[in-house]
């Protein structure tokens, strides 16, 4: 598969007090096409980092380096700021956690759509309102000249996630950063978002990079997934052949999940070895 | 003939609306359930169905409720006594808001233990604390020098200081990683072993409540759907197909 995306010895590293650098990425290569990668990890695991690095959201005194950020043939870390605006949005997006905290909270969700998709395409009024309801519809809003009109407050989580997703989408990017994109949403509705958002990435061709804590979501959903640990990549691997991941941690992680399907006594606490973190990262390239 | 024992905690038409006039919202409808001494019950549902303001209810920490509570055989009132803290404490979700910031664990954990006139204060924070797997190292940090799991072992060996027959735990886990998670979850089992305690346990997630519990009961709107057992839930044998719903909902590619 070309890749869409190629990111290669990724390091992402904070400023300690008193002097020294924590590393929150240890220098991570990997590859995404149009396919749906997920990056699963604890917290503390840089997949987060990951994910804001590609977009060059570190923010100060965070720094991101890597030897190579390449996006569809350009170089990202070469390219101004004011370039790097033009890719943000509109060629990379990126759908947070919490719609809340995403979305301006005094202006109708329809304006912000509309207003979102104008600056990335600079494209008239009137194509920006088709736009946002074509869009609204997509993400299976029922009634999108209503919903339009409504403000943040006034839409539940699942809804303002997929608002977010209707957002983020509509400039039709190649590629999609999703960081825990259905965590504060309810199981049942966490399953019509991640459906909507899978049929909109399969449509389009896009590329998908789903960071998530979950594994049972990304085994479902994605088609490959990146382990990470301490900043690196432990192991790499089709999401089908999760369940029988090689790497001690990765295993470790999936005996110390309660399964519906797997009763036990007690769940396996997990012994961690401090050559995990000491490892090199695993190349996961397509 | 020996009387039977009374449930740990009997609850009958429970009922708690918020708001007055039109705004007003019933966010728990006519809920009854039956916690028998010692078991796990677990409290399931989608945010806003209600379970955790039956836990608040239970606890005491909302005033208007209607219906009848009653822990150990004892119906409780508006007002909870010192006698009812010494039968029932509560663990809550997060282990950051839950704990006072510029308390040590120590101040924490005698605050009551000195409030019910508890004596071997020194004896009883050290034994709690072993039992918790925090060792006398951790007597005198404070929450921000703890990680998350370790708040949350604070939190449950708080629960434990005055020696309570009954845990009410809102959702204990769920900010926790899952490998912390298997840690807490394993602290609750062996504590519930040694101490033969009584959970009622709300959670929104399945799989954590059919490895913990016995029975758990079905939270939608504010009103029970149905109960079922743990081995009903894990075999999907469901009545109710918000239920199904439910379990289909909660089976990853893993399950």
């Amino acid at each position: 598969m070309t890749s869409l995306l190629r990111v290669e010895d990724l390091t992402v590293t904070f400023p300690k007090r008193g002097g020294g650098l924590v590393e929150a990425v240890r220098g991570i290569s990997f590859s995404v096409g149009r396919e749906r990668v997920g990056i699963v990890g604890e917290s503390g695991s840089g997949k987060s980092m990951t994910g804001r690095a590609i977009l060059r959201l570190v923010r100060p005194p965070g720094r991101a380096a890597a030897r190579r950020i390449d996006f569809d043939g350009i170089d990202l870390q070469s390219l101004s700021e004011r370039k790097m605006r033009g890719i943000r949005g509109q060629r990379i997006s990126m759908v947070m956690q919490d719609p809340k905290f995403s979305l301006n909270p005094v202006m109708s969700v329809g304006r912000q759509i509309a207003e979102a998709y104008r600056l990335h395409t600079g494209s008239a009024k009137g194509e920006a309102a088709a736009k946002t309801l074509e869009m609204l519809a997509a993400v299976q809003i029922d009634d999108p000249e209503r919903v339009a009109g409504l403000y943040p407050h006034e839409v539940s989580g699942g809804m303002g996630q997929r608002i977010m997703i209707a957002m983020m989408l509509a400039p039709d990017p190649d590629l999609l950063i999703a960081d825990e994109p259905t965590s504060a949403l309810d199981v049942t509705v966490q399953r019509s978002v991640l459906a909507i958002l899978d049929r909109l990435v399969r449509d389009r061709g896009m590329g998908l990079i789903l960071i998530s804590h979950d594994l049972n979501l990304v085994a479902s959903f994605c088609d490959r997934v990146i382990i990470m640990y301490a900043g690196r990549i432990v192991e790499t691997c089709v999401a089908g052949a999760l369940d029988r991941a090689e790497h001690p941690y990765t295993q470790a992680l999936l005996a110390a999940l309660p399964r519906l399907s797997a009763p036990a006594e007690r769940l396996a606490a997990m012994r961690r070895d401090p050559a995990w973190a000491d490892a090199a990262s695993v190349d996961a390239h397509a | 003939m020996p009387m039977p024992e009374a449930p740990a905690i009997l609850v009958q038409g429970l009922t708690v609306a918020f708001g007055r006039g039109a705004g007003r919202m019933t966010a728990v409808d006519d809920v009854s359930l039956t916690v028998r001494v010692g078991e796990s019950y677990g409290l399931v549902g989608e945010s806003g169905s209600g379970k955790s303001t039956v836990l608040r209810a239970i606890a005491g920490l909302i005033a208007g409720w209607n219906g009848r509570i009653a822990v150990a055989g004892e119906a409780v009132g508006k007002r909870r006594d010192r006698a009812f803290f010494r039968q029932l404490q509560m663990v809550f979700q997060d282990p950051y808001g839950s704990l006072h910031p510029r308390h040590t664990v120590d101040r924490t954990l005698s605050e009551p233990l000195l409030l019910h006139g508890f004596d071997r204060v020194e004896a009883r924070i050290e034994a709690v604390l072993e039992q918790v797997g925090l060792g006398p190292a951790f007597r005198f940090r404070f929450p921000h020098q703890l990680s998350g799991g370790q708040r949350q072992r604070v939190a449950i060996a708080r629960a434990l200081m005055l020696e309570p027959r009954i845990l009410l735990l809102d959702e204990p886990t769920s900010a926790l990683d899952v490998s912390v998670q298997a840690e807490i979850l394993n602290l609750l089992s062996d504590l519930q072993a040694r101490h033969s305690l009584t959970y009622l346990l709300v959670s929104h997630d399945l799989p954590v409540v059919a490895h913990m519990c016995d029975e758990v009961a079905v939270m939608r709107r504010g009103r029970v759907v149905e109960t079922l057992t743990a081995g009903a839930m894990r075999a999907s044998h469901a009545a109710q197909s918000y239920t199904q719903d439910l379990l289909a909902a909660s089976r990853g590619a893993l399950d």
